[in-house]
């Protein structure tokens, strides 16, 4: 039964005169390989020249910082709940006085991490968080000779006030626009929720 | 006479210096032109365009561990590489390389000696050079050096046979074993391979069985034999062996050029109206220009065809080549006679 | 001059390397001393103006016959290569055999005085040559020289039938 239309029955037949030769198909063979001294070599040489990347383009994450230079983040682990290949895992704390200045929100990440093993790169903690803190951006995840190394903590992921990441390319009008959507469940804020209505039985 | 000499002797070192750096340079060639009939780039990191690839490499050769192979013959080990790389440059004393330089009213030639046997030195050479091979896989003591060797001299013996016959036809039609004189003949006529282009399928078939170059290349047949003959060899004893393989292969280039395509002679040479030394240093580069078209050509083949199966090979030499070749000095030979060529 | 020098010269690497491929017990050096032989007998050839033997010595020699003698050796086991023993028989069969190779060769040294008798104007340099010795070969020895092509087929088709297994 084929299942395919290109299916192909192979037998062993007798080679015709010509084929016993070879010398035609050496010739054709040569022929092939010497049409490729005239043709393009796809290489880029990846160090001198970067690839062209898509403005889409899903490297490394970055934790953001507000204007002020506080960490946006504040531990609510939606992105770890989004994240499909379970990459990011992390730890709450409480900020205390006078740290107001390193932390946007009453509560923080004390401990963030992404295994870039584990991680797809597929952008759904970017698309969960409500408070604009995670980004993938169009770095490259530096390659490491132990997989330790490859579990990112907070040292690697937050951007320094020095020099900013720029994911003004991932804020795109229809991407704000989705965050602003209350519809969806990881959009709505404290206030937005509806009250509970408690049933008696 | 003493000019003579003198001339000789320099002749001679430029003849080995330009070997090895043909050779070194073929290395080069040959990772570029693998690279691009494959769509890749080749070395591109030593100097512009990878120029100084071949100084790296040879750098490191010469910088790596010497590595003996325990139970292995100390003498013959070292011996191996070295009769190979000696046989590979004894070959270019008898090549024509140009027609000769006038010098205060003496002709110089560029030959280093133009004996009246040159084609059975060369054959004698050849058949040396199996030596080397051998020596070296025997002497590592290792079963996958041992059976490369084994394939190499076979296979070496086997293509002799055929290569020797398919010069027989050539000797017949010029009448002469001089490799000058051969050269000389085409000047005036055409060139060889318009006679015998029988003969110039089978050289060519032979001289890349005889190098050890795909499709051929059973001796060192990674996917069976680890590294064939040297397998156990490392730094600059490795080395050698692979740089004799490009000295072997440059020369049997010339071979060519000299036996079948009219040596150092190019089309319409005397109608350019030039001087003789002027003339003579074009002849050269006519020379050199034909070698590294088969150079080219050597390594074209190497990255399309792929490799023989072992009775493939011994069936394409004993049952294929050899026939052919006799029918070839039998036809060369009617030909001769019904053109009345015979005396 | 030059040429006696030369001529001292390789009869001593041709004796040495003799000597050496009777007395070596690696039967490899064996192989080895005796192409070195070969190579000086060669060059003896050349000395004498015989180029063309000179070259087909060291292609037919050399070049093939002892390849295929360090291939065979290359096959044997040579940790197990032993000292036979032999039998009282075979060694006096081998004493007379080698000792009537001796005595041709006794003989034949013992005509060298005829040879040395031969004026030297009478001996021709270029009989070497290829041309020469060929036209002598195809002219003067023809039916010789054929038939040593003759036994030498003969020889080819006995090695071929005793490959056959299914034959022999």
């Amino acid at each position: 039964m084929a299942l395919t239309n290109r299916s192909k029955t192979v037998t062993v037949r007798e080679l015709t005169w010509s084929e016993k030769l070879y010398l035609p198909a050496i010739f054709k063979g040569m022929m092939i390989t010497f049409s490729h001294l005239f043709k393009r070599t796809p290489t880029i040489k990846y160090p001198d020249v970067k690839r062209e990347i898509a403005p889409v383009y899903r490297g490394q994450h970055v934790l953001k910082r507000d204007e002020a230079g506080a960490e946006r983040c504040t531990a609510c682990g939606l992105c770890a709940v989004a994240c499909p290949a379970e990459a990011i895992t992390m730890e709450s704390a409480e900020r205390k006085k006078g740290e107001e200045n390193l932390y946007r929100e009453e509560k923080y990440a004390s401990i963030y991490e992404i295994n870039m093993l584990r991680c797809i790169f597929c952008g759904l903690c970017e698309e969960a968080c409500p408070k604009e803190a995670i980004f993938l951006t169009d770095r490259i995840v530096p390659s490491s000779f132990t997989r330790g190394e490859e579990v990112f903590g907070k040292d690697k992921l937050v951007e320094t006030t020095e020099s900013p990441i720029d994911v003004t390319l991932r804020q795109r009008p229809e991407v704000l626009e989705f965050k602003k959507d209350k519809r969806h469940y990881h959009n709505r804020t404290f206030k937005d929720a509806k009250p509970r209505i408690n049933k008696h039985h | 006479m003493d000019a003579m000499l003198i001339y000789k002797l320099i002749l001679c070192v430029l003849v080995f210096v330009v070997s090895l750096a043909m050779a070194a340079y073929m290395t080069w060639g040959e990772r570029k032109l693998a690279a691009i009939l494959q769509d890749r780039v080749g070395p591109d990191r030593a100097g512009p365009l990878g120029l100084l690839q071949p100084v790296a490499d040879g750098v490191k050769m010469f910088m790596k561990e010497e590595m003996l192979p325990g139970k292995s013959n100390r003498f013959l080990f070292i011996l191996g590489p070295c009769l190979f790389m000696v046989t590979a440059c004894m070959t270019g004393a008898v090549i024509p390389w140009g027609s000769g330089i006038t010098i205060n009213g003496v002709l110089y030639p560029m030959q280093i000696t133009d004996i009246n046997i040159g084609l059975l030195y060369l054959l004698g050479v050849v058949s040396i050079g199996v030596y080397g091979i051998m020596i070296g896989g025997w002497a590592s003591n290792n079963k996958y050096s041992l059976l490369g060797a084994l394939r190499a001299s076979s296979q070496m013996i086997s293509y002799e046979v055929a290569m020797g016959l398919s010069l027989i036809a050539l000797v017949m039609m010029t009448g002469t074993l001089s490799l000058g004189e051969i050269s000389r003949q085409q000047d005036a006529g055409l060139a060889n391979v318009v006679y015998q282009p029988l003969g110039f399928l089978i050289f060519i078939i032979c001289a890349f069985a005889e190098t050890n170059r795909a499709p051929f290349d059973l001796p060192e047949c990674e996917s069976e034999l680890v590294g064939g003959y040297h397998t156990e060899y490392s730094s600059m004893k490795l080395g050698l062996f692979l740089f004799a393989e490009y000295i072997n292969m440059f020369i049997s280039s010339a071979v060519m050029a000299s036996l079948y395509w009219g040596g150092y002679n190019f089309p319409f040479q005397h109608e350019l109206g030039l001087e003789g030394n002027t003339l003579a240093i074009l002849q050269t580069v006519a020379l050199f220009a034909k070698i590294v078209i088969f150079i080219f050509i050597f390594m074209w083949v190497r990255w399309t065809l792929p490799r023989f199966r072992y009775d493939q090979l011994m069936h394409l030499g004993w049952r294929v080549l050899l026939p052919l070749s006799l029918a070839n000095i039998f036809i060369t030979g009617i030909v001769m006679y019904l053109m009345g060529k015979l005396n | 001059m030059l040429s006696e020098y030369a001529f001292w010269f390789l009869s001593f690497v041709a004796v040495f390397s003799a000597a050496g491929m009777i007395f070596s017990k690696n039967p490899v050096y064996s192989v080895l001393s005796l192409i070195i032989t070969f190579f000086a007998v060669a060059g003896h050839y050349f000395l004498l103006g015989a180029q063309f033997l000179a070259a087909v010595h060291i292609i037919v020699y050399a070049g093939a016959i002892m390849v295929l003698f360090l291939y065979v050796i290359m096959m044997l086991n040579l940790n197990k290569l032993e000292e036979e023993k032999r039998s009282l028989w075979s060694k006096s069969l081998s004493v007379a055999a080698g000792g009537i190779l001796m005595l041709v060769l006794l003989a034949a040294v013992q005509r060298t005085d005829e040879l040395n008798s031969i004026a030297a104007g009478e001996f021709n340099a270029a009989m070497g040559q290829t041309k020469n010795l060929g036209n002598v070969l195809y002219r003067e020895f023809l039916l010789p020289f054929e038939l040593a092509s003759v036994l030498f087929l003969g020889a080819m088709v006995g090695a071929v039938y005793l490959s056959k297994k299914e034959l022999a």
